[in-house]
Parts: structure tokens; sequence; C-alpha cells
């Protein structure tokens, strides 16, 4: 555990707030614009930043986010690129938010686990998200994340059973990535009607901070989940404010969901 | 044989890498499958079908133009072009519509390259009354205009995909996220030996059908196994299809013909078990064709269906353990070889099934005289006769023009 992502949840529960987590993908429009992305996002009040690695294949992403990665593969955006270009910048100006980087396996397989695991924890990455890796698939590589000190952040998914969903909570690093919607990501007008318990049921089992991910794009979902969920991942909706109306209409969209999140 | 090492691994090779999202419906479709392969009723149903309506057996015939010119082993054709919808695809989309039934599942969606899988799903789904939709990349909707309006004929919906390369790759992974937004009530029917675990079994297991019936074919024609079997190599449901039942036997050698598109060098094929690096695509670990930045590349062949970036995890278990050879052919190869088996033996072979019999005459002279080789004539050339009248046609032989 690296104890970043925790102490991240505790500040913002202590200020009365559910947290928000904001991804942007990093290169769109090019690395270093990005970066001033990012920093706006916590400008906006971003708890915990999701700094997205594109892939050629995104099998888990709606139309907002595959154009995004098309855009940055366009602009040269690598791993190895943004661990060395954007994540030490971002950390420079931010150095109180935990950065995670969410990404496909097939990319850190590239890199290498162990490598990736150094590199990320020498750059200041807290966590992963890798949204093709179910708990099968994971274990070598969440053993060699552990020992680095990187969490992988596993997720739990509408259609996963009960049982299922309890035993992932249960052994979880990080926080629980709860998708929302079975579906891919991008804005829904309307959530699931029994979202809040299942949100119930993972965070009575799960000893870190659950969120929900997936669909969110308003202050108005953010504040009816709160209510059962320690925070709340909004991705889509920053990537198209980022991408159509720059780093301040991003940070303008977390400072909005931020007040959906106050208690 | 089996070659599955653990549940849904072969060697390094398989596994289910996909949003948690679709575990539990890959697990849902793993049991059922179990089940359905555990009741006899199943498996009479599958084979009634093939026999009334996909016309197997298919036959073995003897190609006696290409033994004589070729100057080495028998050679033997396999017939999957004569498979009802012109291809092997048939096998698996009526082993799969059958087993979603039995599932109690409401639709099909499927991907598609070329558009024979696409045909054969929509085929299968109009026999039994399954409304389907097809994902089809833009570009291969707008080269394979004739599949296209097959599916169509064929009550299906044809949904081009506008993503990445608008080719194959690009039609499987909007065809997950499709099924992901809608698994409960419906079958995604993958059509290669390919994706998330148990796909590659499943598909496997009802394209043996192909080798079964070719082990008793041969021991009939010629007495004994044949020495050699060639297939193309795409995702590879055809060549694991007829070579599995043969992994046991050791005096058969198993060959496996990619497409090297432009050339091995030119950067640009579908060479991913003799140039592809280990990698993640569409659910399994396989190898595939990648940078040094874990981005997948875009594969080129001729033949749409040999168009594809990656391999089943069986065949790169079976090429890694040397089981089974690796060679490739190029697209000026393989439209020669078009050509060739359609002046010999009177058959308009499809442009992936080409590929195979472009390097059946060095393994005809390499087995020698008196040697059996069984090429497997995986679809038939209709398809592709846009493609390759596009190149001009050689004067016709014997007869002044």
């Amino acid at each position: 555990m690296s104890g970043d992502i925790a102490k991240a949840f505790a500040r913002a529960k202590a200020r009365g707030e559910g947290a928000l987590v904001a991804y942007a993908m990093a290169g769109d429009p090019d690395l270093a614009r990005s970066v001033d992305v990012f920093t706006a996002l916590v400008e906006g009040g971003a708890d915990i930043v999701e700094v997205g690695v594109a892939f050629s294949d995104p099998i888990a992403d709606g139309p907002v986010i595959q154009g995004a990665s098309e855009r940055a593969l366009k602009a040269g955006s690598t791993l190895k690129r943004v661990l060395e270009e954007v994540v030490p910048e971002v950390r420079r100006r931010c150095p109180e938010t935990p950065l995670v980087i969410m990404t496909y396996v097939n990319v850190i397989m590239a890199m290498g686990e162990e490598r990736f695991a150094k590199l990320a924890r020498e750059r200041g990455v807290s966590g992963a998200i890798l949204p093709d890796l179910p708990p099968e698939e994971s274990g070598s590589l969440r053993a060699t994340f552990d020992a680095a000190g990187v969490d992988l952040i596993p997720l739990c998914a509408p259609t996963t059973p009960r049982a299922r969903a309890e035993a992932i909570a249960k052994d979880a690093r990080g926080f629980v990535y709860c998708v929302s919607v079975a579906g891919v990501t991008g804005m829904r007008a309307e959530l699931p009607p029994d979202l809040s318990q299942r949100l119930d049921l993972v965070r009575n089992a799960s000893p870190v901070p659950v969120v929900a991910g997936f669909g969110i794009s308003s202050a108005d979902q953010a504040r009816t989940l709160s209510a059962h969920a320690d925070g709340v991942v909004v991705g889509s909706a920053i990537v198209r404010a980022a991408h159509a109306d720059g780093p301040q209409a991003a940070k303008a969209l977390c400072a909005e969901i931020k007040r959906g999140l106050k208690r | 044989m089996n070659t599955e090492t653990a549940a849904g691994r072969f060697g390094r090779f398989g596994g289910r890498y996909v949003p948690e999202t679709l575990v539990p419906a890959l697990m849902e479709l793993e049991e059922a499958y179990a089940a359905a392969r555990a009741d006899p009723t199943f498996d009479a149903e599958v084979a009634r079908v093939l026999r009334e309506f996909v016309g197997r057996p298919t036959t073995l015939t003897p190609a006696r133009r290409l033994t004589e010119a070729w100057g080495g082993a028998h050679v033997w054709l396999k017939r999957e072009d004569l498979a009802h919808t012109g291809a092997h695809k048939i096998n698996n989309t009526v082993g799969q519509v059958l087993l979603a039934l039995r599932m109690g599942k409401k639709r099909i969606i499927a991907e598609t390259g070329a558009g024979q899988h696409g045909v054969a799903t929509a085929t299968a789904c109009a026999l039994f009354g399954l409304p389907c939709e097809v994902y089809m990349g833009a570009l291969d909707v707008e080269r394979q205009a004739l599949n296209v309006f097959r599916m169509r004929a064929l009550g299906a919906v044809v949904r081009p995909v506008e993503s990445g390369s608008r080719t194959l790759k690009d039609a499987m992974n909007e065809a997950m996220r499709t099924w992901v937004s809608q698994v409960s009530d419906t079958h995604y029917v993958i059509g290669s030996a390919a994706g998330p675990h148990p796909y590659p079994t499943v598909v496997r297991d009802f394209q043996a059908i192909i080798g079964k019936e070719l082990r008793t074919q041969a021991q009939a024609a010629f007495g004994k196994l044949p020495d050699a079997i060639v297939a193309c190599v795409g995702g590879g449901s055809n060549a694991i299809g007829v070579l599995h039942p043969f992994i046991g036997d050791a005096s058969v050698r198993l060959i496996g013909v990619e497409a090297g598109g432009h050339g091995l060098d030119s950067g640009q094929h579908g060479a991913s078990l003799t140039l592809g690096s280990e990698g993640v695509l569409h659910g399994s670990r396989s190898l595939v064709l990648q940078d040094g930045d874990g981005q997948i590349q875009e594969a080129h062949s001729i033949s749409a269906g040999l168009d594809y970036p990656g391999v089943g995890p069986e065949l790169a278990h079976l090429a890694k353990t040397g089981r089974m050879e690796v060679r490739t052919a190029t697209d000026d190869e393989a439209l020669a070889a078009f050509y060739e088996v359609a002046r010999m033996e009177g058959i308009l072979p499809a442009l992936e099934t080409s590929h195979a019999f472009a390097r059946g005459r060095e393994l005809a002279r390499e087995l020698g005289v008196g040697r059996y080789l069984v090429i497997n004539c995986s679809g038939r050339g209709d398809k592709d006769v846009a493609t390759i009248s596009a190149r001009g046609v050689p004067p016709a032989v014997g007869v002044k023009a």
C-alpha cells in the first residue's frame, strides 16, 4: 500500500466531502499541454488524479476516450514518455495529489511489469487501474506492484455476483472502482436504480474507500452517489470539456462536481 | 490429445483479459458449454444441422493435376469451400447459435473481416430465428460489398465501424464494447479461435469436425493418415480445426501459412506467429504485431480474413513449442496460387486459402513422391473476385482469344 491514496480520501472526508477522482488523457492534445489539464483538475478540487495512458485498442472505452486515445497516440504519447515528461511535472505542481495510471494491460506488459512498477514508484505514481485485467489474471502483476508500493486498484461491475464482489472488495488495494453501468466509459443521463445498493454491499465488505465511476458527469449525480460511496470518478465529461474548451473548462467542471460532493 | 495446460491456458497463452463486466458472462458461457458437451442431445443436434443444412461431411478431393505439376507428394484437398455459405465458418456459427439458444439468449452479435463469418452467423440466425447484428470495419464494408449484401439479405444488421484502422480488429473492439452493454440477453459469436476463454476452446471444438472427418476420409482414400496437413492462418479457426485432431500423431506434419503481405521486410503483413511478440489483444495473451510501447500495429494482407494483427492462443502455443511449422506467403504468391488452382483443379479458392496453396509446391516436393499432403481448402473465392479481377486476368489457356 502506498498510503497516499488513503490520506487523500481521509482529507476529503475531514472536510466533509466525497472525494473526486478526476481522469484526463495524457498526451491530449499533446504531452506538455496535458500537464496543464491535470493541474487544472487539481485546482478545480480533484482529490486524486487518474492519468490515462493511451492504448490502440481500448475495449472498455466509449467514443470520447477513444477519440482522446487516438489524439494522444498521434501526439506521440507512450507510457515511458508519460512517466518521464508528464508525471514528474504534475507531481511538482501538485505534490499533495496522488496520481493513478489508467491504461490497458498490454501497455504495462510491453514495458515489463517490474520495470513499470519501479519507474512508476520512483516518479511518484501511487496506483494503477487496468480495466482489462480481472482478478484471475492479476496475481503475479499485483505481487510485483505490492513489492514496489504501487496499488493495483480493482474494478467491480454491475454484473459481478455478490460473493465475487465481496471477495474483490476484501482484497482491494487503494480503493475499489465500482463500475456504475454495464457498458463502456462515457456520460449517461441516468444511472441504474440499484447502483446505491450495489455500492453499499461493496462498501460493507471493503477495508478501503469505494468510488463509483462510468457515466458520471454532473453535480446532481455526484450528490446522489456520495451517500453510498466515498467518492466518484469523472472521466469522459472532463476529457470532452478539456478537448473542446481547454484546461479552464475542465477545472470548472471539477469545481461543479465537487460542489455536489459536499455533504 | 489436449494442449490446454490449465483452464483456458495453452502454455503461456490464452486467459481471460476482459473488463470485469464480461467475466461473469464468460463464466456462464464456460459452464453452459461444458453442460452442453456433456449432453448427448446437444452433440446430436449439432451433427444433424451440419449434415442436413451445412452439407457435411465435406469431401476429400484428389488434386491430380497439381500433384503431377508439382512433382512430389500426392495432393488432396479437404473441401470446406463446399460447406454451405462457402467456407468453414458455418461449422462454428451453427454450434454457437445452438448454444446461445440453449442459454436462453435473445439476440446475437458478431464481428467480421471479409464477411464470411458475418454471413455464416447471419445464416445460422436466420435458420434459428434470432436477431443478428454484425460489426464490420468501414473499410471492409466498402471492399466486401457482396458479403454485406448477403448479410442484409439474410436479415442481419451490418454496423460499419469507423474507429481505428476501420478493419477486423476494430470491428472486434466494437463488438466487445457492445457486448459489455448488452451482456445479459446477448451472445457474442466470435468467429476465430481467439478472444477470451472459453472462446478459443469453443471455436476449436466446433471447427475440429474438419480434422475428424479428414482422419476417417484419409484412411478410406489412401489407407493412412496424411504425412502433412497445411492450412492458412489468420486468427486461425480453419487451421486449428483441421490440425487439432492430429496433434498427437507425431508422423503428421502440421503447417500453418501466414499472410506475408507485401513481404516480411515491408512491415506490411499479417505474420503474427512469425514476427509477433507476446501481448494481450481482444481478451487473450498470444503473439501479436505491436510496437515497443505495446500499441497494436495494423496488419496488411490482400485477403481481409488474414488482415489481423493477432492469432489464436492455441496456435501460438503450437508454433512456440514447434509442433506446428509456420511459413508465410505474400500477396503476389497468393494471387498466383489462386489462378494455378483455378486452372489446374477447377476450383476458385478464397484468397485466404490461396496462401496455403502458395506453399503447396515446395511442401509436396519436400515430402516427396509417394507421400500424402492435404491442403485445407477453407473457403471459396467468389467473395474475392472484385479484388482479384481489379488486377487484371491472365490470358486463357489452350484457346485463342
